[in-house]
């Protein structure tokens, strides 16, 4: 049991570096909330579901598996509307020839 | 107890992952940027949260916490991004 809390723990810490190599190196506002929105919700779910296996079966758990169906709904939603107000206010995509 | 100090490990490297959207949050050109870096950095203090109250084996106080600064921040961006969407980008 614990070698399957310390692989899900593994591979959130995985997604969450790769998040925040994109959101250093990418180069457009769009493409930053790629990174952050999607990658970090993936690298969040696992380390909760990770910790939620290391509750057991309880209250606690029960409280865990809320913030995970929590966050999985509010992060996407958060990165959907800030994407929107950027679009709508006028930010323009980034593209190869504006980078000259 | 091994899984304790693997759960320290895991703060350890969270600590390091939050000031890299901290600059984002600082140097990002425009607004945008700014509100996408703290988005990071909330969920990454969710992260530590529960991680601390896992550490410590007070794991039932510290989700308690974790849920109600995911909902602060929910609400503290939706409201952020309608009034932009209102207002247009003029720094």
């Amino acid at each position: 049991m614990i070698y399957l809390i310390m692989l899900f723990l593994t591979i959130g810490l995985f997604f969450l570096v790769v998040s925040a190599i994109g959101a250093i190196r990418l180069p457009d506002f769009y493409t930053r909330s790629h990174a952050i929105g999607v990658t970090d919700t993936v690298g969040t779910l696992f380390i909760l579901i990770g910790l939620s296996i290391d509750a057991g079966v309880s209250f606690t758990s029960a409280k865990l598996l809320l913030i995970t169906v929590f966050i999985y709904i509010a992060n996407p939603t958060i990165t959907h509307v800030l994407f929107r107000a950027a679009i709508r206010s006028g930010l323009k995509p980034w593209t190869k020839q504006s980078q000259k | 107890m091994i899984i304790a100090e693997f759960y320290l490990g895991c703060l350890f490297g969270l600590a390091i992952l939050i000031p890299v959207y901290l600059y984002r949050a600082i140097v990002g050109p425009n607004v945008f940027d700014r509100l996408i870096g703290l988005n990071g950095i909330t969920a990454k203090a969710i992260l530590f949260l529960v991680l601390v109250g896992a550490f410590t084996n007070q794991l039932d106080m510290f989700v308690d916490i974790a849920l109600g600064y995911g909902l602060l921040n929910l609400v503290g961006s939706l409201a952020v991004g309608k009034y932009l969407e209102k207002k247009g980008l003029k720094e």
